[in-house]
């Protein structure tokens, strides 16, 4: 019953849709007040039937209901509440509702918090926002529809895939499409913008926090996989260049380059036309992400639950969106006023630095994911583009960017001065140096550029704090000064330099795993130990256990350092009831300095000993923390603007010196 | 500056980018990319000693001899011509007799494909499309019962 009260809101949501997508933009254009009107409450109705039908779903998760197709195909009675709950999204199609459920609550958001748009243009966005959910609620009830009936029930499910079945995983699917959908608000302001002919810095002001929350919720969704790729699939790697995890990486990097450019738009009118276009861009690479993981046109490590059939449908709503976007935009682009022309050397200057970059970037990684496809359909030759590729044409890209990042927030809009900011950066550069020359001398092998690469990172760090240190005047004026200039230093600010902080603690981390890493590929007979960057790994032999779901054979590592016992590692095989599938489970004992990362494989034949796999990674958790900083960051800068928000342009002067 | 001065910076700054993103795209396009062939392809093609490339085929039936020491022998057959694999590493956890496979890795003197990384897949229910598109060109019949998955050694 409550199954079919969730198919029943499903496909009340997408009249709904229907309705907001045709009422309000007709209202809007004839400025007819009743009919724009509609959107709104339109908007809300939309979101609470989608969660209804959300919420229905979930019920039949939970409750183990397997006379609904999709749960007996993903679910089964011995899961783990957490995993019945993760499992709505694990699969096509609970992640397609997922999807539109969030697309849904980021329509409803603008009705609710977006009282200072004007009439007309709240209702195209809205209007727009719902032709985008109205796709994909066609999407899922023409093809992938979760609430049909099985006739008989089974007794039991399939079960989810044993690899989804951890934390990290439950959550990451809601951040991560939390951060793709969100840049729908973008494209949707994008595209009233364009139809409406306004095209401003208050249009700036108003798509600046939507791009920053997605953008945030992207950061921490991209970081989280990362994070499960690296202890769950046990290759003691983070990331692999495989498309799945490039269509998460695209819509970010053109994220980034969105936020950033729409800070020039807001702040000196300048970038307008190119600011629409890459809020549409943006949101077209979501989409294109949306196709490459459902569709499975690419080979990767990470889709699941693809079908080609569906792709099709998937790409059919891509090229409508990007098509009907880039037309709109080559129709009325030559209509908008471009912005004024700027010095080098200037903050805006630097931001369009940052974008050529960026830009430039997201498109090397876009060959490298595209070329494959292309070259099989001109030449039907199969060929793979694999990490050296991006290694090779995206790191190169970064140099610049990371090296003029500490730049920009120290110049002064319109015109800076270079020498006087290079002097204010001098401690910083020192200090990278210094830092280099204590990587170098702490491990004293690995490529002799890595340390540069430390250097990188750790100068974007300190460029962060000597950003930090200027604005609240440190040193250079009395305490009480100095303590009022840091409290009253807008968040905005601080989130700017928390997020640039953990950019820099990324590099870090990201340089110090790839260039110094340590791995062993060994066999290991009980009692027998390995030296591993000052660690001894005693191996102590292997357990059969038994867990809620599964079977395993767990492996008992005692560490020690210097003589004395650390802690115990314990990595295990993992064979699963539901579906009977193995898994290799990590033992990582992390520190600030690395992580020591051990796997087992197979028994060797007729003895107790084991391949063993074991790894140091270097730094690698800087990588996450860094992008949870970024995310912090994110918030602290939004929890300002949202106070903001409400009245942008009350006083002209105010929001200026908000901005410094 | 003028106004035609900075729109000279800009354009040369984006022209200079540019140029620069497409001479590394073409250099790391020449260099890195790694060609997909079946046993049956390497059989015909000649394929040298030394190059890198991608192996795609089903795991031979009795041809895994695992548990000797840390380094993994198998074949990859296409149904029409098998080829012998040696792994050295932890094998990917869903990789079974009779299932489809992905490995990257050079053909040494001998013949046999050295693989660094045996490709990564972790859906069970998962063909990788090239392997099952080169199947099916040569006429093979595939089941159902395709689990391939992956480990990579970097």
């Amino acid at each position: 019953m409550i199954v079919e009260f969730g198919h029943f809101a499903l496909i009340l949501a997408l009249l709904v849709a229907a309705f907001q997508t045709v009422v309000p933009f007709v209202g809007a254009r004839r400025r007819d007040a009743r009919l724009m009107n509609v959107a709104e409450p339109a908007a809300i109705s939309q979101f609470i039937l989608l969660a209804m039908a959300f919420v229905a779903l979930m019920h039949a998760y939970v409750t183990s209901d397997f006379s609904v197709a999709n749960v007996a195909a993903n679910s089964h009675s011995t899961k783990p509440m957490l995993y019945k709950i993760s499992g709505v999204w694990g699969n096509h199609e609970g992640s397609m509702m997922l999807w539109v459920l969030i697309l849904a609550l980021f329509g409803a958001a603008v009705a609710l918090f977006g009282n200072n748009l004007p009439p007309t243009m709240k209702a195209t966005v809205l209007s727009v926002q719902a032709s985008i959910a109205l796709a994909f609620l066609l999407f899922i009830l023409l093809t992938s529809d979760p609430f049909l009936r099985l006739n008989p029930a089974p007794a039991d499910g399939n079960g989810l895939n044993p690899i989804l079945q951890d934390p990290a995983l439950a959550f990451h699917p809601p951040f991560l499409y939390t951060g793709y959908v969100g840049f729908s608000i973008a494209f949707s302001f994008a595209i009233a913008a364009l139809i409406e002919g306004r095209i401003d810095a208050a249009w700036a002001r108003w798509v600046r926090p939507w791009t920053l929350a997605a953008w945030m919720f992207l950061t921490i969704g991209i970081a989280m996989g990362s994070w499960w790729a690296y202890y769950e699939l046990g290759w003691g790697g983070w990331w692999f260049w495989d498309p799945v995890e490039n269509a998460s990486f695209m819509p970010w990097l053109a994220g980034t380059a969105l936020l950033h450019s729409a800070l020039v738009m807001e702040k000196r009118e300048a970038l307008k036309v190119w600011t629409i276009l890459l809020a549409i861009l943006t949101f077209s690479l979501s989409l294109m992400g949306a196709f490459i993981v459902r569709s499975g046109v690419l080979t990767s490590v990470h889709s699941f639950a693809v079908d080609p059939a569906r792709g099709v449908f998937i790409l059919g709503i891509m090229v409508l969106f990007t098509g009907g976007g880039l037309a709109l935009f080559a129709l009325r682009a030559k209509e908008m006023r471009i912005g004024g022309l700027f010095q080098p050397i200037s903050r805006e200057g630097t931001l369009v630095f940052n974008n050529l970059l960026l830009v430039t970037s997201t498109a090397t990684v876009l060959i490298g994911t595209l070329y494959p496809l292309v070259l099989e359909g001109l030449t039907g030759e199969k060929i793979s583009v694999g990490p050296p590729f991006f290694n090779m044409t995206f790191g190169p890209i970064m140099v610049p960017l990371l090296l003029a990042l500490p730049f920009g927030p120290l110049l002064a809009w319109k015109r800076g001065d270079l020498l006087g900011v290079s002097q204010r950066l001098v401690f910083a550069i020192v200090g990278a140096l210094l830092l280099a020359a204590v990587a170098y001398a702490m491990f004293n092998r690995g490529p002799s550029l890595a340390p540069f690469g430390i250097a990188l990172g750790a100068f974007v760090m300190l460029g962060a704090v000597t950003e930090w240190a200027t604005r609240i005047k440190l040193g250079a004026a009395p305490l009480d000064e100095v303590v009022r200039r840091a409290t009253n230093l807008p968040r905005s600010n601080y989130g700017t330099l928390l997020a640039h902080f953990g950019v820099g603690l990324m590099v870090v981390g990201i340089v110090g795993t790839t260039a110094y890493q340590e791995e062993h590929i060994l066999v290991m007979k009980p009692g027998e130990s390995l030296a591993i960057a000052g660690y001894d790994a005693t191996f102590t032999g292997v357990k059969p256990q038994s867990g809620p779901n599964y079977r395993e054979d767990i492996a008992s590592f005692d560490i020690s350092r210097g003589g004395s016992v650390v802690t115990t590692l314990a990595p295990s095989k993992r064979l699963y009831d539901a579906p009977p599938q193995p898994t290799t489970e990590s033992g990582i004992l992390a520190s600030w300095l690395g992580d020591l990362y051990i796997v087992i494989g197979d028994q060797q034949a007729g003895t107790d000993g084991y391949a063993v796999r074991a790894y140091f990674n270097p730094l690698v958790r800087f990588i996450w923390i860094g992008a949870l900083i970024m995310f912090i960051g994110g918030g602290i800068s939004l929890s300002d603007r949202r106070l903001r928000v409400g009245a942008p342009v009350k006083s002209r002067r105010a929001t200026v010196v908000a901005a410094e | 500056m003028t106004r035609k001065q900075k729109r000279g910076v800009m354009i040369g700054a984006g022209v200079a980018t540019l140029a620069l993103a497409a001479i590394l795209v073409l250099f790391a396009m020449k260099d890195s990319i790694v060609f997909f062939h079946t046993p049956s392809d390497i059989a015909e093609k000649h394929i040298p000693a030394g190059q890198r490339i991608r192996l795609g085929g089903l795991v031979a039936d009795g041809s895994v001899q695992r548990g000797q020491g840390t380094t993994v022998t198998f074949k990859v057959t296409d149904t029409l011509k098998d080829i012998p694999v040696a792994f050295t590493g932890v094998l990917p956890d869903l990789f079974r007799e009779g299932q489809g496979v992905v490995a990257e890795g050079k053909l040494d003197a001998n013949g046999v494909f050295v693989a660094d990384s045996v490709l990564a897949k972790h859906d069970e229910n998962y063909m990788p499309a090239e392997v099952k598109k080169s199947l099916e060109e040569r006429g093979v019949k595939l089941g159902n019962s395709a689990h391939p998955e992956g480990a990579t050694k970097p």
